[in-house]
Order: C-alpha cells, then sequence, then structure tokens
C-alpha cells in the first residue's frame, strides 16, 4: 500500500472546448474567504503583500496571489504559490474574519476567441472588455450555479465554482463553448 | 429579463442575481417585550401589500451579498430607484409622476431600469 496520499481534483480527467475555446481544470490552488471592515484593510494589505482592492469589480494581483473584490468588505484572495494566506492575516494584527475555502472552490479556466461568448452561454454579465476590463472579477450566476469570474487576460477567464458544482458548470461550459464555435 | 441596479456594485444588473427580502422601513420597536400582541401582530406579521409604489428590501445574493432598498411600481414592476440599506426613505414623488402607469408588465419588460 502506498503510503503517501494521492491528491485527485474535483474535475480531474475532464477535457472540453472547442475550435475557439480551451476549457481546462485549474491547478489546486490556496484559497480565503477574507471579511474585513474599511479601517483594517491597509494593514491587511501590507500582511498579504497586495492592495486588497475597494472599487467594485476590481481585482489585485501580486507575487501569485489575486485577491478579488466581491462586496463592500470581502474578497476572495488566491494564492496559486507558496500559500500562507491564513498566517499572513493572522500576523496582521487587524481585526478580520478569514476562512480558508480552499477545498471548497475549485476553478475552470476558459480561454480563446469565444471565451466571453462561453461564460455568456449561462450568464447574463456584460463581458465585453469596456465592460468587464482585464482583472475585472464579479460574483455571478451561471446556469444554475453562483460562481466567481475574473477576467485574466482579453480572451482569458479564471471561473471559481463551488466544487460540488463544477461538473455542472464545466458540462455547461463545454456546451457554451460548442456554441461559441459555431 | 429585468436590469436592477445594485448601490453597492454601482452597476445594472440581472434579476437572477437579485432576491427579494419583504417590505422595507420596519423599524423592530425597541420596548418589544413590553408591547400589545396586537401591536407585535402589527409589526411582525401584518404588511401593507400596496399596489403601486413600494418600498422594499433586496439582496443582491449572487453578486455582493448586500441587502438594499428599492422603490418598485407593483403594477408595472418598475424598479423606480434603489439606495443604500441604512438610509431613510427617498422620495420617488418625482419619478413617479413622469411615469406613466401601463397595466401589464409584458409592456415594460423591454426598458425596465
Ligand atoms: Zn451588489
Amino acid at each position: 500500500m502506498a503510503d503517501v496520499a494521492t491528491r485527485t481534483t474535483p474535475l480531474r480527467g475532464t477535457h472540453g472546448g472547442s475550435a475557439s475555446v480551451r476549457l481546462t481544470p485549474a491547478a489546486p490552488a490556496e484559497r480565503l474567504s477574507l471579511r474585513a471592515a474599511s479601517g483594517d484593510v491597509a494593514a491587511l494589505s501590507r500582511a498579504l503583500g497586495l492592495e486588497l482592492p475597494e472599487r467594485p469589480k476590481t481585482s489585485a494581483s501580486a507575487g501569485g496571489r489575486t485577491a478579488l473584490w466581491l462586496g463592500p468588505d470581502e474578497w476572495l484572495v488566491i494564492d496559486e504559490g507558496e500559500g500562507g494566506l491564513m498566517a499572513a492575516c493572522a500576523a496582521s494584527g487587524a481585526l478580520h474574519s478569514a476562512v480558508d475555502v480552499s477545498h471548497r472552490n475549485t476553478a475552470i479556466l476558459v480561454e480563446g476567441q469565444g471565451a466571453a461568448a462561453t461564460i455568456n452561454a449561462g450568464c447574463p454579465l456584460d463581458l465585453s472588455l469596456k465592460a468587464f476590463p482585464v482583472g475585472a472579477c464579479t460574483r455571478t450566476i451561471f446556469g444554475k450555479v453562483e460562481i466567481v469570474v475574473l477576467r485574466t487576460g482579453e480572451e482569458a477567464f479564471r471561473v471559481e465554482v463551488w466544487r460540488s458544482f463544477s461538473e455542472y458548470a464545466f458540462g455547461l461550459l463545454a456546451e457554451g463553448a460548442t456554441d461559441a464555435a459555431l | 429579463m429585468l436590469l436592477i441596479h445594485c448601490p453597492y456594485c454601482e452597476h445594472d444588473r440581472s434579476e437572477l442575481e437579485f432576491r427579494w427580502a419583504g417590505e422595507a422601513h420596519i423599524a423592530r420597536p425597541e420596548t418589544i417585550a413590553e408591547i400589545s400582541d396586537e401591536a407585535f401582530a402589527e409589526y411582525f406579521f401584518l404588511r401593507d401589500n400596496d399596489k403601486g409604489v413600494t418600498y422594499e428590501r433586496w439582496r443582491h445574493i449572487h453578486g455582493c451579498g448586500r441587502f438594499f432598498n428599492a422603490a418598485r411600481d407593483t403594477v408595472s414592476d418598475r424598479f423606480l430607484m434603489t439606495y443604500k440599506a441604512g438610509l431613510p426613505k427617498q422620495p420617488v414623488a418625482d419619478v413617479a409622476a413622469t411615469e406613466q402607469t401601463i397595466e401589464t408588465y409584458e409592456q415594460t419588460e423591454g426598458d425596465a431600469r
């Protein structure tokens, strides 16, 4: 028997897309649901090494970490590098609530010319570059499930979804990708 | 599909992201243990259910998660304005006066704000 636990991800082995869109399950990442009042944002920003965004629909990235504005006092912080988000917040000295949701979410990368059209298959949000530029993010609805969408490039999005919804989200994105290529 | 302006996101968003949360501006009595059953029922159960302009709480549950207040015409299904929770009741007289009341919501669906 192997003495090492093997990590399996909710979307292991899935792949999808079409001529104009690539769908890829993202690598595991550390994630934090962070809540704090405006007076504590500066100290938390210093501790995390990035500027927590305070404007709607904006995100900030630095050192492999991305903080997404979800609400007036709520952020989703994603670390694709070394991790250590909880420890950083704990050391900030600021009053906050941080919940590790690394395993609650998984992410799907939607890339290619038809990426926006693919997401729009189940989401009425205006994803034009003017209304939703690179770095824009929001929590919204995709078909029947809630997602957080982040534009990582002109033709690239990261779709964060709860892991138990991820098969549904991937399936609907695959449908959308097919339609986007027509 | 209706677009609803979220005062926290500062953006018009699809109705699918929102949830209705009952009548707005209902203050909890400060002496709730001492009021009569009738007064409690009035506060707790009874709602005006007006036809026309009503003030409601809405929640941007699949967006920023915030509760806010909205003035909505229950006849036309038109949102007259939205404003942040905690603000006093905002007058809509000027808005309402310029709107012609239309009896079926299908007629207003396309240009709802
Ligand atoms: Zn909102």
